[in-house]
């Protein structure tokens, strides 16, 4: 025993001190209060009057059109991901690769943004599609009304049905091919091996891709506020927003609000609870082995439309909207076709080069995702250190409040900062930058704790005693051997972070004041105020910053692979 | 009479000829094991007896009947072949309990139930598995998913059963228990067995016959004690048991190394071939070398190393290391002593024969 392990307070103590310091005030104060102010009313706790926002008509309808979209999406997204994710690992389709590579674009798409096209190109009376139906093909109303719950759950299906893609594809990648070759030899056809070993094998791999979706559409507030607002179909989210936006900061609002944020925070930790559940009872051992590749199911006939099909389907959410977004934000006013006497450049020049609104709106999601990004990086580096490698007690609260946020909605997050952070406890942020930027960090240090504990578990402690029984100091072994290992965690943290916020929504929509648009309110309140060219325009110009954020990081990545 | 019949069977990948022109026949109920280092093409074999690889040359037949043939442009699924098959890494459904696992194949066959009764409860008897039937395969340890392996492949009652190195994803004394069920179910239920391994002593053990693979080509095949004790050329002496080879001059008289000239062993003279090439490698087990005070080749002993029960020599004879083993209780030379060296059953090859190593 040395003396400084009996110090009752070294430096382990202080580092962990001053982690839960800042996660409690980022994290755990703003989450408390939301809980706070929705069951304390008066000096009371008060269930009664809870009880009483969750009877109001518009309280249950928001909560009902939330299960019914989240629903709807995790069903189509889910069918809609695992059939791709089967068709370009288990089956000889043509261009499998590049298949692969183009199904995962939609993730770097904001939803919002595409839910801005459809629009575009689907509403009932203006849409462009709906027109060309109309007036030129003759038909006697629109084609599909983009304005409804299958419109919405349509787009968002566009849009979240990668995160099944991404793990089911990667299961059956990794998925030892004699599991299914001792199927075959045991005499079973490809077909009756697909439903009897493949897929129950992967099944934890859906569940939990499909628990994903879930999550997220629940806590989705750009798509259904864009195409839900004409027909009034509107979810928790974007009833949290309008109360908190409407009212002018009435108790009552603020209160109806917290109720439902703390609907959302419920069964977001229900779904949570879920997927661990289905990862922990699914750990089937099976990935193993020297590996012959898997046999493909020859498609024969069907392989060159299953091909068109896929080609259909990334044009159609893809290629489609993106072109649609960039045309439109060319256009002189909204409305004219698309002849190249109404294109203009002068749309991008006027939100680029002249008009404060925009140009703010760039300057601010950039500033924001950059110090964001910054400051949890480093935070996430010290906390997920004492996490993983001091042997200090309590860090499993530690590693609970960080992530925390990883479940919370983003609309419960800017609730609870706002509830924090205007004034009530002698700070008052509200309106400026640096509510959005209290926010941010909350809202991303899971993806950081995330990326850093990874890499941190990488680096034995035997490492760093090697470094020590080397001669050198505990601050030189940090500085010579553990940062220079973690440093590729941290860089994955940095653009986790960055990339996701630059195209923010959710969080920034409850915290923006005047001056402090960022993108994606930028894009949304322009397109509310009918401003629907500009909109496009921002739009087109935030997808060119988000694509080339998204290959700098590829290429970041693959030189650390690479090296 | 030939069961299994594989005629100029080849097989590439790309530009790489993974199995040439090979022609194999394995009789009703005998075990045959496919030796040699990875990549010779001894899994690949298995595999398109199995029926997962296609053929790019010759044919496969089983009885009677063509199962593969690249002329016909003919190829029986897998799942057609009615053959049993034991993977290395197990390949058990975890999802389905040790029960459903076996019965599995009988299942697809849409046998009655009782008969898929019956039968699943006798493979899980004679593989001892009866009392974990109702539990998942992921709680048992690797000799037991192995076991489940086997009873799901024995439940079809196969003519034949592949087995793809069952045993190398096994703890060492796992191993050598369940080589003797392996034997003991084909004793009782009668089953060819093609057998793919890397494991010498496992191929000596299980099987009637070995075939030694060397990039896709066939370099012997034998009994066992055939292979291991008339080794057909350098490569199958050297991968097969302990070896040591010393290149030497040939002359019709009789050999030289190092400037000594030295007459031909005692029953062990070279083809007339080798010799016309005036170089050969002497090639000797290390338990098959004598030492002896006068006479012999002569050579320095470097090293002397005990193993337990045996002691290791390293003796230098010319400008080569012979490796020589002895039991403890024969007397020997020590390190720095001269000594001479007695082949008693030398084999010669022509020097530039490929080596394995």
């Amino acid at each position: 025993m040395n003396t400084r392990t009996q110090s009752r307070f070294g430096t382990p103590e202080l580092l962990f001190m001053l982690s839960v310091g800042v996660l409690i005030v980022v994290v755990a104060f703003p989450m408390l209060l939301i809980f706070f102010n929705a069951f304390w009313v008066d000096g009371h706790f008060n269930v009664a009057d809870v009880v009483r926002v969750l009877q109001r008509k518009e309280t249950y309808e928001a909560l009902l059109n939330s299960l019914i979209l989240s629903g709807g999406v995790t069903v189509t997204g889910t069918i809609v991901g695992t059939f791709f994710a089967w068709l370009v690992t288990r089956t000889d389709l043509p261009f499998k690769k590049t298949m692969k590579l183009l199904f995962l674009v939609p993730f770097m798409l904001p939803a919002f943004i595409g839910a801005l096209a459809w629009k575009m190109l689907l509403s009932p009376r203006a849409g462009y599609i709906n027109r060309l139906f109309m007036d030129v093909l003759g038909f006697d109303g629109p084609l599909f009304d983009i304005y409804s719950y299958a419109g919405i759950i349509l787009v968002e299906t566009m849009y979240l049905f990668p995160f099944v893609f991404i793990q089911v594809s990667g299961a059956l990648e990794r998925m030892d091919p004699t599991l299914e070759e001792s199927a075959r030899i045991s005499g079973a056809d490809l077909f009756t091996i697909t439903r009897k070993i493949t897929i129950p094998l992967v099944l934890p791999s859906i569940l939990s891709g499909a628990l994903l979706i879930m999550l997220y559409s629940m806590a989705h507030f750009g798509t259904v506020a864009v195409l839900g607002v004409e027909t009034g179909i509107y979810n928790i989210p974007v009833l949290i927003y309008e109360k908190i936006h409407q009212s002018a900061g009435s108790f009552d609002s603020i209160r109806t609000a917290t109720v439902l944020a703390t609907v959302l925070v419920l069964t977001a930790a229900l779904i949570m609870w879920m997927q661990n559940r289905v990862l922990a009872k699914g750990k089937y051992q099976i990935i193993a082995g020297k590996s012959f590749r898997p046999t493909e199911l020859k498609l024969r006939g069907l392989r060159i439309p299953m091909l068109i099909l896929c080609i259909v389907y990334i044009g159609l959410t893809i290629v489609l909207p993106t072109v649609t977004i960039f045309l439109v934000g060319g256009l002189k006013t909204y409305g004219l076709s698309f002849t190249l006497e109404n294109l203009t450049w002068a749309n991008y020049n006027h939100i680029l080069f002249e008009w404060d609104l925009t140009r703010d709106s760039i300057w601010n999601s950039i500033s924001l995702g950059l110090a964001s990004a910054l400051i949890t990086m480093f935070a996430g580096v010290i906390i997920s250190y004492v996490i993983v490698k001091m042997k200090v007690r309590g860090k499993g609260f530690l590693e609970f409040l960080g992530m925390l946020p990883f479940s919370v909605p983003g609309s419960v997050i800017a609730l609870g900062v706002i509830l924090a952070w205007s004034g009530k406890f002698g700070i008052n942020i509200y309106n400026t930058v640096w509510i959005i930027l209290v926010a941010y960090i909350a809202r991303y240090m899971a993806f950081s704790l995330k990326a850093n504990s990874a890499a941190l578990e990488q680096v034995h402690d035997s490492l760093v005693e090697a470094a020590r029984a080397s001669g050198a100091s505990m601050a030189q072994a940090l500085r010579d051997v553990v940062v220079p290992l973690v440093r590729p965690g941290m860089v994955a943290a940095f653009f986790l972070i960055f990339l996701p916020a630059l195209r923010e929504l959710t969080v920034s929509v409850l915290l923006y004041g005047p001056t402090t648009r960022t993108i994606g309110v930028a894009i949304y309140t322009l397109n509310e105020d009918g401003e629907t060219v500009y909109s496009a325009a921002l739009a087109g110009i935030a997808l060119i910053i988000i694509v080339l954020g998204e290959v700098l990081i590829k290429r970041l990545v693959t030189q650390k692979n690479g090296a | 009479m030939a069961y299994i019949q594989l005629n100029q069977v080849t097989k590439r990948f790309g530009s790489v000829t993974a199995v040439d022109r090979m022609d194999l026949e394995i009789a009703h109920g005998e075990c045959l094991a496919m030796l040699g280092p990875s990549g010779c093409g001894k899994t690949t074999t298995l595999r398109m007896v199995a029926g997962f690889e296609d053929l790019d040359d010759g044919e496969i037949r089983v009885g009677e009947r063509i199962i593969s043939s690249k002329a016909k442009r003919y190829y029986l699924p897998p799942e057609q072949r009615n053959f049993g098959m034991v993977f290395q890494a197990f390949a058990v459904w975890p999802h389905l309990t040790v029960y459903e696992n076996v019965a599995f194949p009988l299942r697809i066959r849409n046998l009655p139930r009782a008969e898929i009764h019956a039968r699943t409860e006798e493979a899980l008897k004679h593989t001892n598995l009866l009392s974990v039937a109702q539990g998942s395969p992921d709680d048992l340890s690797g000799g037991g998913k192995q076991r489940v392996a086997l009873a799901r492949a024995l439940a079809i009652r196969p003519d034949v059963m592949l087995l793809d190195e069952p045993l190398s994803s096994l703890d060492p004394h796992f191993r050598e228990e369940m080589r003797f069920e392996i034997k003991d179910l084909q004793r009782r239920f009668g089953f060819s067995i093609l057998y793919v391994t890397h494991d010498q002593s496992e191929a000596m053990a299980l099987s009637d016959r070995i075939l030694v693979m060397r990039s896709g080509v066939v370099q012997q095949i034998g009994t066992p004690l055939e292979v291991y004790s008339n080794p057909a050329n350098r490569f199958v002496f050297e991968f097969i048991g302990l070896s040591c080879f010393i290149e030497a001059g040939l002359s019709p008289e009789g050999f030289h190394l190092g400037g000594t000239r030295y007459p031909w062993p005692e029953g062990a003279t070279p083809s007339g071939e080798v010799i016309a090439a005036g170089k050969g490698l002497l090639a000797a087990r290390p338990t098959e070398i004598d030492f002896q005070a006068e006479g012999g080749i002569r050579g320095e002993v470097l090293r002397k190393v005990y193993l337990g029960e045996t002691i290791d020599y390293r003796v230098r004879v010319a400008d080569t290391e012979v490796r020589i083993q002895k039991t403890r209780r024969t007397p020997g030379p020590s390190v720095g002593d001269h000594c001479g060296l007695r082949f008693t059953r030398p084999h010669w090859y022509p020097a530039n024969q490929a080596s394995s190593a």
